[in-house]
């Protein structure tokens, strides 16, 4: 029997589990090696090289290179991993999830001064009802 | 004896971090987050515990993929500040409580929480910040810290209802220990944030402040809030919150509140901070 994923109809949201950790297994072992400093460097140097030490899908690969962090979240990367790859690149959290949301930096920075993104609408895909709602 | 007298609970934000390290804190963005621990600074001083139980969690830099403990405790004699890719914070080395550690390894173990045993550990934002936070900029810590952490990075991290038992356990660990020891126990993370995908940036101040309602009067209730609930209201990292529970867990059902604050934002998350003691 699968697992129950109750939070599959999130939107926007992709939840870490045991199935995005093992698609991401290697792409996040490598955000992991840039917490050496000798490793960033060499990653600064020659990234496709450096990436080609990992056997990582292309689509990961490609994902890294691109700095498309919705894309490598949803090949199985987690933030707190893939925080070391915008850390190497002197990116914040803020500079990175503002990234991911489609927004400007102004923009995101400024509705973050104002309250946050709100919780009404944000809850479910539209149009869905969840178990715990029954 | 033993005894734990506080609990206290805040978020642990690396930008909080960086702004104390980078001599920013007197920033009009970031005045507002400090003002909240002013007070926290000056009471902890007074209190002057001997051992803090610090509860975190690891953001994926002790603990890589390789081994994800869901509840591991730091037994070692000290933990140094980790690289988490950008250089180690400059603050002092973490000292433990190799005895007391190894005393509450044993006896929650033996209370059914099988407990996973770090003998040499680095320490990330999730457990300075919280130090910087009540103790400012000391050349070194005033207090010895046992670090607690918990898987809140994959999921399924524990169960609120887990993290508040494992707080009780913890608890009467600390009682049956022989040294006269002032003990308080931290719990850390949250409160409301989202830190990926299309919806990060997500708040939700009306559920974070009802939410800490409860977990002073009403723990039990809080403690049996399903992990789907935190997603959805609180953002996937709000899930942390379930770490405040191990703290609650280990105070008396009535506490009385000594300091609240709520603010928002800290970079993308409502900071929450809670000084709780017995109310005897």
């Amino acid at each position: 029997m699968a697992l129950d994923k109750p939070y599959a109809d999130i939107p926007g949201t992709v939840i870490f589990d045991a199935d995005q950790a093992r698609k991401g297994y290697h792409l996040n072992q490598f955000c992991m090696s840039l917490m050496k400093p000798e490793n960033r460097a060499r990653f600064k140097q020659d990234q496709r090289r450096y990436l080609d030490e990992w056997p990582m899908t292309d689509a990961q690969k490609q994902a890294v290179l691109a700095r498309d962090y919705n894309r490598m979240i949803e090949l199985g990367g987690n933030i707190y991993f893939l925080a070391k790859l915008f850390s190497t690149d002197g990116r914040s959290f803020q500079y990175t999830a503002a990234s991911m949301t489609g927004m400007t930096q102004e923009a995101y920075a400024q509705m973050m001064l104002s309250g946050g993104r709100s919780p009404e609408g944000m809850r479910r895909a539209a149009g869905q009802t969840s178990p715990e709602d029954r | 004896m033993a005894r734990i007298t506080a609990g206290v609970a805040t978020s642990h934000v690396p930008a909080i971090g960086a702004a104390i390290d980078n001599g920013r804190a007197g920033d009009p963005y970031w005045r507002p987050v400090f003002s909240g621990y002013e007070f926290s600074k000056q009471w902890l001083a007074a209190a002057k515990p001997d051992v803090v139980l610090l509860v975190y969690n690891d953001h994926a830099t002790a603990f890589s993929l390789d081994i994800v403990p869901t509840f591991a405790i730091g037994c070692a004699p000290d933990f140094p500040p980790a690289d988490e890719g950008w250089g180690p914070r400059p603050v002092p080395r973490v000292e433990g409580h190799p005895e007391l550690a190894a005393h509450v390894t044993q006896s929650v173990i033996q209370q059914d929480f099988d407990l996973t045993i770090i003998n040499k550990m680095d320490v990330d934002h999730g457990l300075t910040v919280p130090l910087s936070l009540m103790c400012g900029q000391p050349e070194r810590w005033p207090v010895r810290v046992i670090p607690l952490a918990v898987n809140v990075v994959l999921y399924p991290p524990p169960s609120g209802r887990r993290c508040y038992e494992l707080g009780k356990a913890i608890r009467r660990a600390v009682e049956s220990f022989d040294d006269d020891l002032d003990v308080q126990i931290w719990g850390t993370g949250g409160m409301s944030h989202q830190l990926q995908g299309p919806r990060a940036g997500l708040i939700n101040q009306e559920w974070d402040n009802r939410w800490l309602d409860r977990l002073i009067d009403d723990p039990e209730t809080v403690s049996r809030i399903p992990h789907i609930e935190y997603v959805r209201e609180a953002g996937s990292e709000g899930i942390e919150l379930v770490m405040w529970l191990v703290m609650r867990g280990a105070l008396d059902p009535r506490v009385r509140v000594t300091h609240r604050f709520y603010h928002v934002p800290a970079s993308n998350t409502a900071v929450g901070h809670l000084i709780l003691e017995n109310d005897g």
